[in-house]
């Protein structure tokens, strides 16, 4: 499709992943530029990935200064104040990025995502948007979605041992290899705002709880003006009040969303590594498959909790 | 979860975890950024510029450096305050015996082979200390916990052996490009630059071998004076010309096949190369042998490039010309290494001229090298996803939570809408040699075979032995170890030799044989049944072993989980020691692995993924035909 070749040290460092991808996809990769706002666990974890896998760039938007708690589970962030005060968290997680593959360019941009405008994300492929409220996940989408180019969207939490990731890729055509032949597949996926929209009553039983448990905590956390991932176990009769409401506002008995899993989500503060790296792994390819167009993207939603071990795609998009 | 509970839990642990590649470094990252507070970490392999897109921890200054300590120097980095030893070392050495093992809650495997992962299993089994295992390649992995006594053990179920090949698909009648690879790599290098004393199939057996294989022997024998370039046509005149016209003329053969097209170097190559850019002399600056490249006088760069048949040939005679001119010193004692350039350029060349030759389609230098080299398609993320499934086990043994073990498959396409599917482990196969104490049975002509040929075809090929002892009754019959006396030494080879009726204690219809190793703490007991005949196809050792029991096939609900076509059990690199033995045929180079789904979940890592000449190492008795 595109005449340039890999360079001799492009295809050296790459070798074992050209072999899982191809040399085509390589060179889509490294033409194509991320976005990624929201740097705790799951998201350096997912920085690090693409940036080994050499997309063009990565832009980091995480305007926060550096405190212990942004440790937590993020690697990227070296414990030494000497070389983080007075830093931002994007400005942190740049610097140790970079190391990883001088072949990627990493930067950093400021500002808030709601205030930032159409030609802001117009410069990218692939827009992350990482432990962001309702308000602004929708609002990044949408505005994603008036671009004339077509922009990958995904958002992306993890609460203690749970994640979630979604994934909005418009109208997407991907290469399907089949045992014998390759085909061309078209989805159409949903907006956030329509996927979380969605009446519960039709959803089949047996989609992933995180589902819903995660519409609950976030609409707790809009409407009480919490921060993402701001709850504690005192906001459990709060939330289990919200619950209640939202299941007989959609029809549902209240036993849809176990009371066990609405506690262990706002109970935990922190996330847990282990979780981090696996939802990082599997956006990080999502994120490669996308690019390269190669490979049945996930649709829409994706679960992992860590009790169970399971890692599930749902399909939750409006009628 | 009880989170202050798996807190202490995971800061009280130590652990030591086997490997620092492509899954090592994640895992390493994980289990810092966890809590853990106290990682061993052991590691034989060196750092290099493949590892790179994966392996975080390593920069290019890092290249050469040891595995194991530049992942515990960067790990350090961002936790300094943890305790992390590490060792550069090969698992297998004696100094991680049982007791080693013992002083550790739990062994994590990120290892890349599977001879290093039935010893580690043995190890565990010996020192009863859980064992968390894993593999990855391409976008599928997975993690099975192997707890003595409460879940199978690593050997519980046979591992598929590697596909080989029957030695006439080789030699005579190849159809797929991995058969000329391996003709090119097992065969022709290593007739040309290998031992010289090993015995190889390369020259057909035409009709008439027996008045031709004297003189064919000489082709190969290059006079001093010879000028190199006339020596190189003529091995190429020989191999994929005279050599195919000798093949050619058993008509038998061809009955039903494509005919092979001799081709001889004056149809392909001017009279006399003319060295463009100053030829061979100063092609390459350093004296680096794996730097030495016959590509750049050529004016070839780009290794995804199908070269045409004139291409190849004119590499094949430059890498053989610097193979004398560069290397001569190691002419007689190579074997192919896809680390080494010049190697892989020729290998790549002489394959292509011979599937010309039988029309089948030429590959790349990159697509040779990962067939020829065995490399494993790798990519970080599934090495992330199944490093984070190891510490989730992990910590499950550590809280000693059996009921929630799981194994986890990753998946490239989902099943039952799942990526990740755990799955309920099984338990031990009451039948497995290695982790129960059932007999194996071993059929064998015991006037004929001998104890060498039981102890490198089975002793250490099928069961994994590293430091074995045999003995039949009281009677100690073999054993390796540094404290030997000469006396000893002397009366082993002595045995080694013999046939096992001929043993100073006969081995004999219905003696059974004690096989010990005694730093993995493995017994094992043999029972011999005499056989006279062995089909040489299908029983190409000319012994059986049997006894290799598969698991039970349903085991409750594990059995109906685990029943996903999509899903197989942990199969092994194709380089598995199990090759090692096979007399007459070739162990299959390339897995297509990322191909059909998860058939073949391989080991991380490429970089011991080496076939080690398998039918040359084996020593081999051929029988008039």
């Amino acid at each position: 499709m595109d005449g340039e070749e890999l360079t001799e040290q492009e295809t050296a460092l790459y070798d074992r992943q050209i072999r899982v991808w191809g040399a085509g996809a390589q060179r889509r990769l490294s033409k194509s530029h991320v976005l990624v706002s929201g740097i705790k666990g799951t998201v350096a974890e997912f920085c690090k990935n693409i940036v080994l896998a050499g997309v063009g760039s990565v832009t980091l938007l995480d305007d926060r200064f550096v405190t212990s708690e942004a440790f937590n589970a993020n690697f990227l962030i070296l414990p030494d104040e000497n070389a983080y005060v007075g830093k931002t968290v994007a400005e942190v997680c740049c610097d140790s990025l970079k190391e990883f593959n001088p072949m990627v360019h990493v930067s950093v941009e400021k500002g808030d995502l709601s205030t930032l405008g159409v030609e802001f994300f117009n410069k990218f492929d692939v827009v992350i948007i990482g432990y962001s409220s309702r308000a602004t996940k929708k609002a990044v989408n949408e505005t994603c979605r008036k671009l004339t180019k077509r922009v990958a969207f995904y958002t992306v939490d993890c609460r203690g041992s749970c994640g979630e990731i979604f994934v909005d890729l418009q109208n997407y055509k991907y290469a399907k290899k089949n045992p014998d032949e390759t085909v061309e597949c078209e989805l159409t996926f949903s907006s956030f705002e329509e996927a979380v929209s969605v009446p519960w009553k039709p959803i089949p039983r047996r989609t992933a709880k995180l589902y819903f448990a995660t519409r609950v905590i976030e609409l707790f956390e809009e409407t009480e003006g919490r921060k993402p991932g701001e709850c504690s176990v005192s906001d459990l009769p709060s939330v289990l009040k919200l619950k209640k409401e939202l299941c007989e506002g959609n029809s549902v008995s209240e036993n849809h969303i176990p009371d066990s899993l609405l506690e262990r989500l706002v109970s935990s503060n922190s996330e847990f590594p282990p979780a981090c790296a696996i939802i990082g792994g599997i956006l990080g390819q999502e994120v490669i498959k996308a690019i390269s167009g190669k490979g049945e993207p996930l649709k829409n939603f994706f679960y992992f909790d860590a009790e169970d071990g399971k890692g599930v795609i749902e399909d939750i998009s409006k009628a | 979860m009880d989170t202050q509970q798996q807190q202490s839990a995971i800061k009280g642990a130590k652990v030591l975890m086997v490997g620092a590649g492509g899954i090592g470094c994640e895992l390493l990252k994980t289990l810092a950024l966890s809590g853990f507070e106290d990682i061993h970490i052991i590691d034989m392999d060196t750092i290099e510029v493949s590892n790179l897109n994966r392996q975080f921890l390593f920069r290019r200054s890092h290249v050469g450096q040891s595995k194991a300590k530049v992942a515990r120097d960067a790990v350090l980095r961002f936790r300094p305050h943890i305790s992390i030893r590490s060792y550069h070392a090969n698992v297998k050495n004696p100094e991680f015996d049982v007791d080693f093992f013992k002083q550790f809650d739990v062994i994590l495997n990120g290892l890349d082979n599977l001879d290093a992962r039935r010893h580690v299993n043995r190890l565990c089994l010996a020192a009863d200390v859980p064992l968390v295992e894993s593999g990855t390649t391409g976008f599928l992995g997975q993690v099975t916990v192997h707890v003595k006594g409460k879940t199978e053990c690593y050997e519980c179920q046979t591992k598929p052996a590697p596909k080989t090949y029957p030695v006439c698909t080789i030699t005579s009648t190849p159809t797929k490009f991995v058969h000329c690879i391996v003709w090119a790599k097992e065969l022709l290098f290593a007739k040309l630059f290998g031992d010289k004393n090993q015995d190889n199939d390369l020259n057909v057996r035409s009709n008439n071998s027996a008045s031709s294989s004297k003189e064919t022997e000489d082709v190969f024998e290059r006079a001093e004076d010879e000028d190199i370039e006339q020596y190189g046509r003529k091995i190429y005149d020989h191999v994929f010309g005279s050599n195919i016209e000798a093949a050619l003329s058993n008509e038998e053969t061809w009955k039903n096949r494509r005919r092979p097209r001799p081709i001889y170097s004056k149809d392909v190559l001017p009279e006399s190369l003319i060295q463009q850019n100053g030829g061979s002399q100063n092609c390459s600056v350093a004296d680096d042998d794996s730097t030495v490249s016959a590509m750049p006088s050529l004016g070839l760069k780009n290794p995804q490039e199908l070269w045409g048949l004139t291409q190849n040939s004119l590499v094949f005679i430059e890498a053989l010309k610097l193979f004398f001119a560069k290397r001569k010193k190691e002419i007689g004692h190579l074997t192919f290494d896809k680390d080494d350039q010049l190697a892989v350029e020729f290998v790549t060349a002489a394959a292509n001229i011979r599937a010309e030759s039988f029309g089948i389609p030429l590959h790349s230098l990159f697509e040779a090298k990962g067939i020829a080299g065995n490399i494993v398609h790798a990519v970080a993320t599934t090495n992330a996803i199944i490093a984070g499934l190891i510490v989730i086990e992990a910590i499950k043994v550590l809280k000693k939570d059996a009921d929630k073990y799981r194994m986890t498959y990753c998946l490239e396409h989902p099943s039952r809408k799942m990526l990740l599917m755990p799955v309920e482990p099984f338990e031990p196969n009451p039948s497995c040699y290695v982790c129960s104490k059932t007999p194996l049975v071993l059929e064998i002509n015991t006037q004929k075979s001998k104890l060498r040929d039981v102890v490198d075809k089975i002793v250490k090929a099928k069961l994994g032995m590293n430091l074995p002892l045999i003995m039949h009754g009281a009677s100690l019959l073999y054993e390796v170890g540094d404290d030997l006396d000469d006396i000893m030494v002397a009366n082993y080879n002595a045995n080694l030799e013999k046939s096992l009726s001929e043993l100073p204690s006969p081995v004999i219809n219905g003696s059974s044989l004690t096989v010990e190793d005694l730093q993995q703490e493995l017994s094992c007991k043999i029972n011999v049944k005499h056989r006279e005949e062995f089909d040489e196809e299908k029983e190409p050792e000319g012994m059986v072993l049997s006894g290799w029991t598969q698991a039970p096939a349903t085991n409750g609900e594990s059995a109906s989980t685990s029943n996903n076509e999509n899903v197989s059990d942990v199969t092994e690199s194709s380089s598995g020691p199990e090759i090692a033995s096979k007399k007459r045929s070739f162990s299959e180079t390339q897995p297509e692995n990322h191909k059909k789904e998860a058939e073949n979940i391989e080991s991380e890592d490429e970089d011991l993924m080496e076939i080690e000449n398998p039918m040359i190492v084996s020593k081999k008795k051929k029988r008039v035909e």
